[in-house]
């Protein structure tokens, strides 16, 4: 086996261009799968981190009747504080939030909104709720990027805010815009409107109550308290790992191609060295290899080629994958309407486990297709062979 | 002959499928060759001389009768023990010679030392020793497309002798090497067959190197017609 190695790697080099193509391409496959991977492991670390500093911190407690997904639940998922939960909020590692559906009236037209109340004073996440502090006339609201765009509201903006109070009534009265932020989480701005959570109690007629927290303390498996339960942030992010295995998938199939190309110029070239070198075939039988090791020496070749794709990979790969993870990837189109958190730029993560099993399915392919023409050689008559007569 | 038999065939019969037929190659050969001999198989194209060689060498197996070498019949061995037999104690000398194209010399030479157990220092001792004998130590980095077709064949020598084989067989050797480079290349593997002993067998109908046969053999239609033995 060494010296099928050994032969292997100077009949390699020996082939010189033939080697360099092929090398070329399968190096190409190499960056491009690890960079492509490791921009979605970069996207689903950033998303999931995101949430946590802009939305659910290390988890949150929701009442049991809330279900984002569906309207009709949001006007009775609502119950008053449990006292549990005080100790943490005043300590600040707990926040909690109150939400109702509304409509704004942005220059005259209809527009709905869910209604968000946050306390002010809170710094858990990253919201930037201080704003709602500020001294206005109306009830300063902030908004996201996106919601801004589309409603053409921007900061000092004042429109009318439309709300059903929990005694059914209908009420309004104008916001101002106080701030603008911008985040890469879109469930906290496509069509949110942030208000102090006191100011949104009073409104709603419903003091001292709350749709959901979110909490600081990372401790797993927290009792369900009065109407609120534990939803954990494996549970809360689920969605990005579904999202992110759906898109794996699809990106399955364009490694597939990738790895297709390059394994097709390596079947192309040991389909045709079996053809082209049967002189030299004939020589190894004549000093003494079997034709198992002929073959056994013609599928190290062709895997070897992948070996040394993966050397040249590393050569302008590393700098790329490091320079990648420095400068990031900026997605060349507006991502900020997709519905999950996606960052204009995703910055790649790359993993041992990552680059180890690219290595090794490339190289398990690569030995698959050269021992498959390969085997031709153990049919190969060497006298044949010797001649160089085509069989 | 010279020595003990290290070869000997008895009522060699060979034979190819063509069409749907058969076309028998050799119809019969009986012959013995001993150590250190300096013979030649010759005859026209389709003699039988290249087949008989193949069988000899291991790279083929009779379809009737017995060709023992070096003690072992050619065709009781498993393709392994065949190997082995070309790989301790024969060597080819093809008429293409056969190198290893994007070897260097020294590789190519280098390359039957591989298969067995030598060291690296072993081997590099015994790829020069061999370039000496041709004369080639001064083209141990060139590749054989830098090589002319003599100097090719001065490198298949010393690749079918770096081991020292007991048996060298060589096909055609110097149908592609004018006058000058053939008289070198046999006057070269003459004072092999002098110093080491080792036997030597041809497949010729080059009135080069039947000149310098010491057992003549002439086959026809896959017989033996006539054996000439030259004098010492």
């Amino acid at each position: 086996m060494k010296i099928a190695f050994k032969l292997a790697f100077r009949n390699l080099i020996g082939a010189g261009l033939r080697t360099g193509l092929n090398v070329i391409v399968l190096s190409f496959s190499f960056v491009v799968i690890i960079w492509a991977k490791g921009i979605l492991v970069g996207w689903d670390h950033q998303a999931k981190n995101d949430m946590e500093q802009w939305e659910i911190g290390k988890g949150q407690f929701w009442h049991n009747q809330y279900d984002p997904y569906d309207g009709f639940t949001i006007t009775d998922s609502h119950a008053p504080i449990p006292n549990e939960f005080k100790p943490e909020i005043e300590k600040g590692e707990m926040v909690p939030m109150l939400f109702a559906q509304g409509t704004i009236y942005p220059q005259g037209r209809m527009q709905p909104a869910m209604i968000k109340g946050i306390p002010a004073s809170q710094n858990l996440l990253k919201i930037p709720t201080h704003k709602l502090d500020s001294v206005t006339d109306a009830i300063p609201a902030i908004i996201g990027e996106v919601m801004a765009r589309s409603s053409h509201l921007e900061k000092g903006s004042r429109v009318v805010l439309r709300w059903r109070d929990s005694k059914g009534t209908f009420d309004a009265t104008e916001i101002e815009i106080v701030d603008i932020f911008s985040t890469t989480v879109p469930t906290i701005d496509v069509a949110q409107v942030w208000i102090n959570l006191e100011t949104m109690q009073e409104k709603l007629l419903l003091p001292e109550q709350a749709t959901l927290f979110s909490f600081a303390n990372a401790e797993e498996n927290r009792p369900a308290v009065g109407d609120f339960r534990l939803k954990t942030k494996k549970e809360l992010t689920a969605e990005i790992d579904a999202m992110i295995k759906t898109k794996n998938a699809g990106q399955s199939v364009f490694y597939f191609i990738l790895l297709l190309l390059a394994m097709l110029a390596i079947f192309d070239t040991q389909i045709l060295s079996i053809f082209r070198r049967q002189k030299e075939i004939g020589t190894y039988v004549a000093l003494g290899y079997t034709r198992q090791q002929v073959v056994t020496l013609f599928t190290v070749e062709g895997a070897m080629h992948a070996v040394l794709a993966a050397a040249l990979a590393a050569v302008y790969g590393i700098p790329f994958f490091i320079w990648q993870a420095r400068v990031g990837f900026t997605v060349p189109m507006d991502t900020s309407e997709f519905g999950m958190a996606i960052a204009p730029t995703m910055y790649p993560i790359y993993s041992v486990g990552l680059i180890l099993s690219t290595t090794l399915i490339v190289l398990l392919t690569t030995s698959v297709v050269s021992y498959w023409p390969a085997r031709r050689i153990a049919k190969m008559n060497p006298t044949e062979a010797l001649r160089g007569k085509i069989q | 002959m010279e020595n003990s038999a290290i070869i000997q065939i008895n009522q060699l019969i060979k034979r190819f499928p063509m069409g749907k037929g058969e076309f028998t190659a050799l119809k019969g050969i009986n012959l013995n060759f001993g150590t250190g001999e300096f013979a030649g198989l010759i005859g026209p194209s389709g003699s039988g001389k290249t087949t008989l060689l193949n069988i000899i060498g291991s790279l083929d197996t009779p379809t009737k009768g017995e060709a023992v070498v070096l003690g072992k019949s050619i065709s009781k061995l498993s393709a392994k023990e065949s190997a082995k037999l070309r790989k301790e104690s024969l060597g080819f000398i093809f008429q293409s010679y056969n190198l290893l194209q994007v070897h260097t010399v020294f590789e190519n030479v280098e390359f039957p030392l591989l298969l067995l157990d030598y060291t690296t220092l072993e081997r590099k001792k015994m790829v020069m020793d061999a370039l000496e004998w041709v004369g080639l130590t001064d083209k141990v980095k060139s590749k054989p497309p830098q090589l002319s077709g003599g100097e090719c064949q001065r490198v298949a020598i010393a690749r079918a002798m770096v081991k020292k084989p007991s048996l060298v067989l060589a096909d055609e050797p110097t149908a592609n090497l004018d006058a000058a480079n053939s008289h070198n290349i046999l006057q070269t593997m003459l004072n092999l067959n002098r110093e080491l002993k080792t036997t030597f067998i041809f497949a010729t109908h080059d009135e080069k190197v039947i000149g310098y046969l010491k057992r003549k053999i002439f086959l026809k239609d896959g017989l033996v017609d006539q054996e000439e033995w030259m004098n010492q």
